[in-house]
């Protein structure tokens, strides 16, 4: 777990690492965090890149682009954070993975953690070279909602609701299960150890090699963050919906729903 | 990164105290998950799988079999900050992203995964806690008065007799196949506990011996308790000796075991054995039975009381700033506040919306735990709240605003507007009402009237419950509910029965029923009851006082018996046409019309 080595499915990076690596150009750090966020403090030599520019692009060849000019080039060692429990780095990670971008992984902890920890944060911004990148499209990692439609009635198909419990009491696609993004989580880091990721499948009668398609509110990210955990386990074929429910509601597909409970009021929000 | 550097990831700002005991056996955990599988694949039948779960603290969930809600035992209530702030991330892990704090100092998290269970008892393991025994026919988690050491009134702490009964118990084969539950309550006094509506309950006592040494004792009630039919108490003796508390625990454990009901599971608690064979007659064999008892263990068990008491050390301070004191600060010190026996310091008793609190309200309740008590831990109540004691009285002001930063800083909750609600329709398979909502409801509104700031209302209580079962202890209440539906034509509505009069002090007694009340109408009802008690009340008076004296028939006003009560009430609780009131027809928390649904309930399981 603790090299940068590049395998599509080495999943974080520890601390130390990222800290002797930090002037390393061969290492590009994407610090996905609003724009004021990052101008306050980053990583040192992190590059900045919010969530919103990345989905604001229309195709996959403007995604290339935009990566080419935060000085991606198809070897360069990708790692990325975020401050919103990975969830936004690792939908970061998927889309670079998407375009066949294959050394990526994620930094072990968010931003605040970095700083908890006591360790150097900047507010310099790297110059940055664009790169150069090709485009190699992994379709294999992406489900539409057509697909997931024909997908969820296969026998070894299992859909993953990444929302928290409620929401997904309350409405579900069909036939999906509920593994809330916390439940990836652990003491102090964005993702649990491979043994006990590998002991919650099992509690859970999840097989490994089964496709495993996982989806959440919007735009895949608390999803792509349990994409990213199951990837990071080896599990071989896992596919993120990445217009997730939002999508699916405004297609008026079918809802599943937990009924007749009244669940929210045991809420104390 | 090596495992110190992830522990500071979490920083902790004060040293958090730890638990003597632990409660866990991580193999348990194991055990579960594998029994789960077995289940899943057929290989265990469905009534015992639902005892093992029972056993192992996991009740079944409203309307499905895929849910299961977790019950963490809190033995005398005592909760560590690092068990608070586990059991925060755990909700959010495997729950709803709130925890419930139950009536009998339990700690719920509720619509877990079935195959999820097990590690939450793993997480449990990691902090000393454990849910085995919390629910199936056990000894439930062992009460004791969150005043136990800090009360006025009572003549010695009973808190380590009530951790070392537990300790004694769980797991103990004596008490693994009851007929049925058996529930045990210690308290500190006559007051604060409620020791005559469980199968045993004991107030602490002090006698003088003839040399003049003093004695160490129990006042034991045996028999009551609360359900569908409920009964009080009755005292064994005049003054139990402590050296007998486990006998006498023993004895009574095994008659019920010999003897109890084992197969009409809605008349089996102790209540009824008693209730049937005579209270005179049940007392003489539990005396016999303890002369056995006594004279028969071959070798001799005690129960291991720890009386080294807790060391007192008042948190450094913790931020210097004499800020301004927030507003409010007087309305919450005087409505949730209780001065201790011990010089300066008080008890703050929080409260919660029917027992809801927050993963990061928890973690808060850690942090001001370690930052304030000079005890180093907290205490959970029966009123579904958590008692902070031993805050220094200068520290009050800070604590409050602390408080008041996470929405813990509702006033009130030692006053009649902290109403208890079972979890009803939230989760419960046997409910026919959301006796949850409501009780949240009145707690509202009773805050936005300050009706917690009238001294006359402060002694008296409201609870509800979902069903007629008394999980909300409705009985007890001054003013109870409990759910059921009514209707109109074809048209349903949720409608609560109201009983007046009940306490839980050394005056125990049940409600008496009053009148039916649709939910819509209830808060109606509670405030012009409190409109009718101002106008005929005697100076000095209480709300719960005149209450009292109107079920009792010794009230001299133009209300003088719940007759009358009900004659005044009821043009209140007439049903409008569903045209003209779609609401009055829907229960709270819902927005479709009301219909009663429930499922195979669990409680005798
Ligand atoms: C016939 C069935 C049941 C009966 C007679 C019953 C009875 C009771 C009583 C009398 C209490 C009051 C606590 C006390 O003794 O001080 C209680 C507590 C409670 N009951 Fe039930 N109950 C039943 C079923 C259920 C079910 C199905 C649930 C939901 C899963 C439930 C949830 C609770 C909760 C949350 C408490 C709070 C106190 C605790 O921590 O034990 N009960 N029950
Ligand atoms: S009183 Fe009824 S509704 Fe409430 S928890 Fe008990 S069984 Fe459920």
């Amino acid at each position: 777990m603790c090299s940068l080595s590049n395998e599509i499915t080495h999943p974080t990076v520890d601390v130390d690492a990222i800290r002797s690596k930090i002037n390393d150009i061969s290492v590009r750090l994407i610090d996905v965090r609003r724009e004021e966020d990052y101008n306050q403090g980053h990583i040192p030599n992190a590059v900045n890149l919010p969530l919103a520019s990345l989905l604001s692009g229309d195709s996959p060849e403007s995604t290339v682009k935009l990566f080419e000019e935060l000085g991606i080039a198809d070897d360069t060692k990708v790692v990325v954070y975020d401050d919103t429990f990975g969830a936004l780095a690792s939908r970061v990670a998927w889309t670079l993975q998407y375009i066949g971008h294959k050394n990526v992984a994620l930094l072990e902890v968010t931003y605040s953690q970095w700083k908890e920890l006591g360790l150097k944060t900047s507010t310099e911004k790297p110059n940055i070279k664009s790169a150069k990148h090709s485009l190699n499209l992994n379709p294999e990692i992406m489900a539409t909602a057509e697909y997931l439609e024909k997908a969820k009635e296969k026998d070894n198909v299992v859909l993953i609701d990444n929302r928290e419990r409620l929401n997904f009491l309350e409405q579900h696609i069909p036939g999906s299960i509920n593994i809330p993004y916390r439940t990836l989580a652990t003491d102090g880091k964005i993702l649990r150890t491979k043994e006990s990721m590998k002991n919650l499948l099992k509690n859970r009668g999840i097989p490994e090699d089964a496709e495993i398609i996982t989806y959440c509110g919007s735009v895949g990210t608390l999803s792509g963050l349990a994409y990213y955990a199951l990837k990071s386990i080896g599990v071989p074929n896992v596919k993120l919906y990445v217009n997730s429910f939002k999508e699916w509601k405004k297609l008026e597909k079918p809802i599943g729903k937990q009924e007749n409970a009244a669940y929210w009021d045991l809420s104390a929000e | 990164m090596n495992l110190k550097m992830a522990q500071q990831l979490r920083p902790s700002k004060s040293a958090s105290k730890k638990p003597k005991i632990d409660w866990s056996r991580r193999e348990e955990a194991d055990n579960f998950a594998h029994t789960v599988k077995l289940y899943r694949q057929g290989k265990i039948d469905h009534d015992n799988f639902r005892r093992f779960r029972l056993q192992h603290g996991a009740y079944g969930t409203r309307m499905t079999d895929d849910y299961a809600m977790v019950r963490i035992k809190i033995p005398a209530g005592q909760i560590y900050p690092h068990q608070l702030e586990k059991i925060a991330q755990l909700s959010e892990m495997y729950s709803i992203g709130s925890a419930h704090v139950s009536t009998r100092e339990n700690v719920q998290l509720h619509w877990v995964v079935l195959e999820d269970v097990s590690e939450i008892m793993h997480g449990l393991a990691d902090v000393g806690l454990t849910s085995r025994e919390a629910c199936g026919n056990t000894v439930r988690n062992v009460m004791c008065s969150p005043l136990s050491g800090v009360c006025n009134d009572e003549e010695f702490d009973a808190t380590p007799y009530a951790i070392a009964t537990a300790r004694f118990l769980l797991r103990n084969p004596l008490n693994q196949s009851l007929p049925r539950k058996f529930k045990f309550n210690f308290s500190c006094c006559e007051k604060h506990g409620m020791t005559r509506i469980v199968d045993v309950g004991l107030i602490p006592q002090i006698r003088k011996l003839d040399d003049s040494t003093k004695q160490h004792g129990f006042k034991i009630f045996l028999g009551g308790g609360l359900g569908n039919k409920s009964f009080v108490g009755h005292q064994l003796e005049d003054f139990t000796p402590e050296e007998d508390l486990l006998y006498t625990s023993i004895a009574v454990l095994q008659i019920f075991d010999r003897i109890g009901d084992r197969k009409n599971m809605a008349r089996n608690r102790m209540r009824y054995l008693v209730n049937e064979m005579g209270w005179d007659k049940f007392k003489n064999l539990v005396l016999k039975e303890r002369t056995i008892v006594r004279a028969t263990q071959s070798v001799i068990i005690r129960l291991n009381i720890d009386k080294k008491s807790n060391e007192i050390k008042r948190p450094i301070s913790v931020s210097s700033e004499n800020g301004s004191i927030p507003d409010g600060y007087a309305r919450w010190l005087k409505t949730t506040t209780y001065k201790q026996k011990q010089e300066g310091y008080r008890a703050v008793f929080v409260t919660l919306e029917s027992g809801d609190i927050t993963a990061n309200q928890l973690r808060a309740m850690a942090d001001v735990t370690k930052d304030f008590s000079a005890e180093g831990f907290a205490r959970n109540g029966f009123s579904q709240d958590i008692i902070l004691r031993y805050v220094h009285e200068s520290e009050l002001p800070k604590l409050y605003s602390r408080l008041l930063e996470v929405g813990l800083a509702n006033s009130g909750s030692l006053t009649m507007a902290s109403a208890v609600g079972c979890s009803g329709t939230s989760s419960c398979n046997l409910a026919l009402t959301n006796s949850h909502r409501l009780a949240k409801e009145i707690q509202r509104k009773f805050l936005e009237l300050k009706l917690d700031e009238d001294d006359d209302l402060r002694d008296a209580t409201i609870k509800i419950s979902g069903c007629p079962n008394s999980c909300g202890q409705h009985e007890i209440a001054t003013i109870g509910f409990f759910g059921g539906g009514a209707r109109v034509g074809k048209d349903m509505y949720p409608n609560y029965s109201m009983s007046l009069g009940g306490r839980f002090d050394d005056k125990s007694m049940l409600g008496v029923t009053c009148m039916r009340v649709p939910v819509k109408r209830t808060i109606h009802v509670i405030l012009k009851i409190i409109e009718l008690y101002k106008k005929n009340k005697q100076s000095d008076d209480t709300l719960s006082r005149w209450i009292d004296r109107i079920v009792h028939g010794n009230e001299s006003s133009e209300i003088k018996s719940v007759k009358d009560m009900q004659k005044i009430l009821s043009p209140l609780v007439i049903p409008p046409s569903k045209d003209d009131d779609p609401d009055f027809y829907a229960d709270y928390g819902s927005d479709t019309s009301y219909h009663t649904v429930t499922g195979k309930g669990e409680c005798a399981a």
